[in-house]
């Protein structure tokens, strides 16, 4: 499953602009890679979130394709649901024969939908076996309704509701690792990746919908807004997080771990932090410890990955 | 832009013309305003796969995809697609991005 560019501009554009998504926002891109990959027999549904809010403000649309509205808690539920209601329909024979192809069914949410609201309707539609691709933008932080902490916030980041002053430095807690628990449910797929390498993401995206049965991928979406940096450095930063191991791109395929992408040196996390607002007052004197617990808790992430690699490998 | 009245709604609030946002002009939304030099360009596609707004117009006609210009309608001038051309990193930009002048 080769995939290039040439092939991917041949392919209908989704999304369309006009999307009120920030400037600079990743996200939109992360949506239009995945349309151009997934093609028009798609059915979306959107957990309420940044990318559901821009893309459908009433009355305009920017999908090109027929698209849900979800609350918070149930993008997972809907789209079950839409995709469970198909295969009836196909079964009783009430479709039209031009309808009765093979549809994708994709759900989109935030990691505020996806790690904190969402996760039950998400985990009970991964144990039930639809087939669907679950795909969360992760920005770290509930970006749309004004950066408040999420699960997905790492530590040391600043959020207007775990601020930094005086007495604390920003989120006292490490991030949770969704993709694991994902893995957990024992679905054929799991992947996370990022928008700037558009190559692994258009692979996973195929192989996510090709796969019967559920499939999940979680990408970083670096947010200009949240992370404040400058509008231009979106897709640099989502780059360097691999380098640095924070993001690393990997993918389980019916439980078999495979890492896509080993830098050869990893960069050293503060290169990465240092080019995002929100990590700023980590670089004052007095705060070197929390700089340290970051390197080191990434490194044992990414140790522990490696291990996961050599002991599923087959 | 226009409202529509409660009796020009559909039930349920459905949008039955997909993709309509394409009529949304969000080009006054700019401050810079990316410039397009030709002949730096190698016709890449990485500005075209990096917009997040779907601004980058390119001609699939030929045998090999061609960049040929901004869809001013939609850019919001961010700049991702001035950072990530490569001719750029040599010196070479093909993407220049400039204050726009009213």
């Amino acid at each position: 499953m080769a995939v290039n560019l040439k092939q991917l501009t041949q392919h209908e554009e989704l999304l369309t602009g006009g999307h009120r998504a920030c400037a600079g926002c990743t996200g939109s891109n992360i949506l239009r890679q995945i349309m151009l990959t997934a093609g028009q027999n798609t059915v979306v549904g959107g957990a309420t979130g940044c990318m559901e809010v821009v893309t459908t403000i009433f009355p305009y649309t920017a999908w090109r394709t027929s698209f849900i509205h979800s609350a918070f808690e149930n993008c997972a539920a809907t789209v079950s649901g839409a995709e469970t209601a198909y295969r009836a329909l196909k079964k009783r024979g009430d479709l039209p024969r031009e309808e009765t192809g093979r549809k994708n069914f994709i759900a989109f949410g935030g990691d505020g939908g996806t790690y904190d609201i969402g996760l039950q309707s998400l985990s009970g539609a991964m144990e039930r076996g639809h087939n669907m691709v679950y795909v969360c933008y992760d920005n770290e932080a509930y970006m749309n309704t004004g950066i408040q902490r999420s699960s997905a916030t790492p530590l040391g980041a600043f959020t207007s509701t775990a601020p930094a002053g005086k007495v604390k430095q920003g989120k006292e807690q490490n991030r949770k690792d969704l993709t694991k628990i994902m893995v957990a449910h024992n679905i054929p797929y799991v992947a996370q990746t990022t928008p700037f390498h558009w190559k692994d993401l258009a692979t996973k995206v195929e192989k996510a919908l090709a796969v019967d049965g559920p499939a999940f991928l979680n990408i970083l979406m670096p947010c200009p807004v949240g992370w404040h940096f400058d509008t231009a450095i979106g897709m640099q930063l989502a780059k360097e997080a691999v380098e640095s191991n924070f993001w690393p791109l990997f993918e389980v395929e019916n439980g078999v771990y495979k890492i896509n992408q080993k830098p050869k040196e990893r960069s050293p996390m503060e290169n990465w932090m240092k080019q995002q607002g929100r990590f700023k007052h980590l670089f004052r004197p007095g705060n070197e410890a929390i700089l340290e617990n970051i390197q080191t808790y990434v490194d044992e992430q990414w140790e522990k990955l490696l291990k996961l690699e050599e002991m599923t490998a087959k | 832009m226009s409202f529509l009245k409660n009796s020009e709604l559909h039930e349920g609030g459905i949008i039955r013309e997909a993709g309509n946002a394409h009529d949304y002009q969000t080009g006054d939304w700019r401050t810079f305003v990316p410039q397009f030099v030709e002949e730096n360009c190698i016709h890449c596609m990485f500005c075209w796969i990096y917009c997040p707004d779907s601004a980058i117009d390119i001609d699939t006609s030929g045998d090999k995809p061609k960049m040929k210009g901004i869809i001013l309608d939609h850019c919001k001038g961010c700049g991702i697609c001035a950072t990530e051309c490569p001719p750029a990193k040599k010196g070479k930009a093909a993407l220049v991005m400039v204050r726009e002048e009213k």
